[in-house]
């Protein structure tokens, strides 16, 4: 990126950030209200720029030419798989990993080299770090004291804090006396304390049980929205992903695959990794005629393919609820495209069921040799009847957008 | 004499009765009709009961002698309390003893105990935390060289730093025994690391300093505001058990020269064997309140923060 060309994107996160000074000031003290203007005229947009970092000692870059660029009051979510950069990118953002290559921006500020306790960044961790030392309240206040705020001051707006964490009551309380999700609720209040210009969470739902994780997941969300933070969200959750994100950022080998709004990313994946990683897909042999052609032929059937597929022999990537299913009338002849299977497992799944099937040797040109499975999702009503395990049925991918991947 | 290696003794004791009980009730009573459990309890309370006043004989019964040696005059028999009067007092005119020696030896006891404490924690503590914080391997090398101590008898020790204090008190400081305390350093290490190596394991280091960093605590800030209040009580048990070490330590002072409590004790000891012994025995006390105190602040610390 040209000198210019960084003027520019400075010049303009500034820009967008002044026409999105709505932050809700009926929480906040007075002198909380000038700390946030404060921090709003700073900006609070983020830029990676060819990130690089490589551990001591290893061989491959755990970021490897990362860039990131993130509205400001955006949420942007970090998925993938263990050791695919996630939590390296979001510590390179605070500061508590050393770079070896690139640049950090953040409201058009260079800080790449700026220390930690400088960044003006609060995380909370994966970890449950709540100082054990300290009650609730001294814990969200540990920042404002930092940052010289007097006594009476810096208890209001930690209360404050508490508040909007739901945990008001649980003030005076130690970590040893505070649930894990209590802990990680004050944990996002010390964060949000110091009114961050990005608020970082790393993991912070992942030692939590399921249900707690949904509903902490969801009171995120709605702070977030409502301080308008930035926020940087790593998860390897992709439904925490999915519900909380204004975009996801797929990482793999250290690089985002992909980034976008999350029913994009589900409808439209622009990679094979991408389509694989994020909800199920069947893999379906098909073909796409050339370059140029936006359809792949499937079991007869025409399959839309997004930008980015493969051309010729191809593998679909469909999605479970884009197939189709009816029973064989055992003519022995398939009226229509689909392909004949054999019902193997079906799981109930609540509103929805769920039809694993085995497709019968002979259908296919390809796949010689292995069996291809292919799982059909339906809502319980549109079950054909009489259907059950070892049933002989026809499955069809809809005619929905899919990932075309090159074959296997 | 020591006080130190009686305290160890009575820390060992109490984990051989420990691990007594453990064992006996490891057996699955279960399996057994009712009126044999009950006698198989019975046995086993008993076993219990056995084994704890073998071990507090095997404790007490040197510290009673002790006693009654000073309160018995072993030539004539005869009761008194003249050698308790004398420290008391701080007069032994009456058995004929000069006690100058001894208010010398357990005043530069009481300040090496300070200053090695003092040496000690300065030393210990910020290196132990960078390390644990930086570096995994470093840490294991600290450690090893932490334990090398108590593996090394301290007359080899002494054999070591002979020529390192001559040169010390010949050319750069003095004779004063106060610069014992740089021995003494190396003696409590093995037992000063052990305890803060405790208290750091016992929480998750690398994430409050994280954390207090990323909401902006500079390195200072999180080191007296986080990490030190979080190992205080690790340090207050590195520092007591390190005051048992050098109120008892007799051999490097001794081979070295310089007077310190046990060494102004066994000198005392060759003209008045009573009061030498009463003083040992206030000197074990001490090490042993202090101890029972550890136990009683870390118990109200640990109360106050679960809410109990």
């Amino acid at each position: 990126m040209s000198l210019a060309d960084q003027k520019a994107t400075v010049a303009k996160t500034a820009e967008s950030f002044r026409n999105e000074s709505s932050v809700d000031g009926s929480v906040v003290t007075e002198a909380a209200k000038a700390v946030l203007k404060e921090s709003q005229e700073r900006g609070g947009g983020v830029q990676m720029q060819n990130v690089v970092k490589i551990y001591p000692g290893a061989t491959n870059r755990a970021l490897d030419d990362f860039n990131l660029d993130i509205k400001p009051g955006e949420m942007v979510v970090l998925l993938g798989g263990s050791g695919c950069g996630k939590s390296t990118a979001l510590r390179s953002l605070a500061g508590l990993e050393d770079i070896q290559g690139g640049r950090i921006l953040v409201g058009g500020q260079d800080v790449t080299g700026v220390p930690v306790n400088k960044r003006d960044m609060a995380m909370v961790f994966q970890a449950y770090s709540l100082f054990p030392h300290m009650t609730a309240l001294q814990n969200v206040e540990f920042g404002l004291e930092i940052r010289g705020m007097g006594k009476d001051e810096r208890r209001k707006l930690a209360m404050e804090k508490l508040d909007l964490v739901g945990l008001a009551d649980q003030a005076k309380k130690y970590t040893q006396q505070m649930s894990g999700g209590q802990q990680q609720r004050v944990a996002l209040a010390r964060a949000l304390a110091v009114n961050p210009r990005v608020l970082l969470l790393d993991e912070p739902l992942s030692a939590l049980d399921a249900k707690v994780r949904v509903q902490l997941r969801d009171e995120i969300r709605r702070i977030q929205l409502e301080a308008g933070t930035t926020t940087v969200f790593v998860t390897h959750d992709q439904e925490e992903a999915l519900a909380v994100a204004d975009r996801i950022g797929v990482m793999n080998h250290g690089r985002i695959e992909q980034i976008a709004a999350p029913q994009d990313l589900y409808q439209r994946p622009a990679t094979e990794y991408v389509a694989s990683f994020i909800g199920l897909a069947n893999r379906l042999p098909g073909r796409v005629a050339g370059p140029g052609v936006h359809e792949a032929m499937v079991f007869g059937q025409r399959v839309p393919v997004v930008d980015g597929s493969a051309t010729g022999e191809v593998d679909v990537l469909a999605r479970p609820e884009n197939m189709t299913i009816r029973v064989n009338d055992q003519s022995g002849v398939v009226a229509g495209p689909g392909v004949q299977a054999r019902v193997s497992a079906i799981h109930f799944l609540g509103s929805l069921v769920r039809i694993d099937t085995v497709v019968s040797p002979g259908e296919l040109t390809r796949h010689s040799g292995t069996q291809l499975e292919v799982t059909v999702q339906l809502p319980v009503q549109e079950v054909p009847a009489g259907l059950t395990i070892g049933s002989s049925v026809i499955v069809s991918p809809r005619p929905v957008p899919a990932f075309a991947a090159a074959a296997r | 004499m020591a006080v130190n290696p009686n305290a160890i003794q009575s820390q060992a004791a109490s984990q051989t009765a420990a691990a007594g009980t453990a064992a006996t009730a490891g057996v699955d009573p279960a399996s057994r009709p009712p009126q044999l459990r009950a006698a198989r309890i019975r046995k086993q309370r008993v076993i219990k009961f056995v084994i704890l006043f073998i071990t507090l004989g095997f404790l007490f019964v040197p510290l009673l002698s002790m006693l009654l040696f000073t309160l018995r005059h072993p030539l004539s028999g005869r009761w008194s309390l003249a050698p308790w009067e004398a420290i008391f007092t701080g007069n032994g005119d009456s058995l004929g003893a000069d006690l100058t020696v001894l208010w010398q030896g357990l005043g530069t006891s009481l300040a090496l105990c300070a200053v090695t404490v003092v040496i000690m924690l300065l030393l210990m503590v910020p290196t132990m935390v960078i390390v644990h914080i930086r570096s995994k391997a470093l840490e294991r090398a600290i450690e090893w060289v932490a334990t090398l101590p108590l593996t090394i008898p301290a007359i080899v020790l002494v054999v070591g730093l002979g020529p390192i204090y001559r040169w010390l008190s010949a050319d750069v400081l003095s004779t004063n025994p106060i610069w014992l305390c740089f021995a003494y350093v190396i003696l409590v290490m093995p037992f000063a690391f052990r305890a803060i190596a405790v208290g750091l394991n016992s929480i998750d280091v690398k994430t409050l300093v994280e954390a207090a960093r990323s909401l902006g605590a500079s390195w200072p800030h999180v080191f007296f505001r986080v990490i030190i209040p979080n190992l205080w009580q690790a340090i207050l048990s590195s520092a007591f058990i390190s005051i048992a070490v050098v109120l008892g330590e007799y051999t490097v002072a001794s081979l070295l020269g310089r007077m310190n409590l046990q060494v102004a004790l066994y000198q005392l000891g060759q003209s008045n064997s009573q009061i030498s012994t009463a003083m040992s025995l206030l000197a074990l006390l001490f090490g042993v309140v202090l101890l029972v105190a550890l136990d009683l602040i870390s118990d109200a610390m640990r109360k106050t923060k679960e809410g109990k």
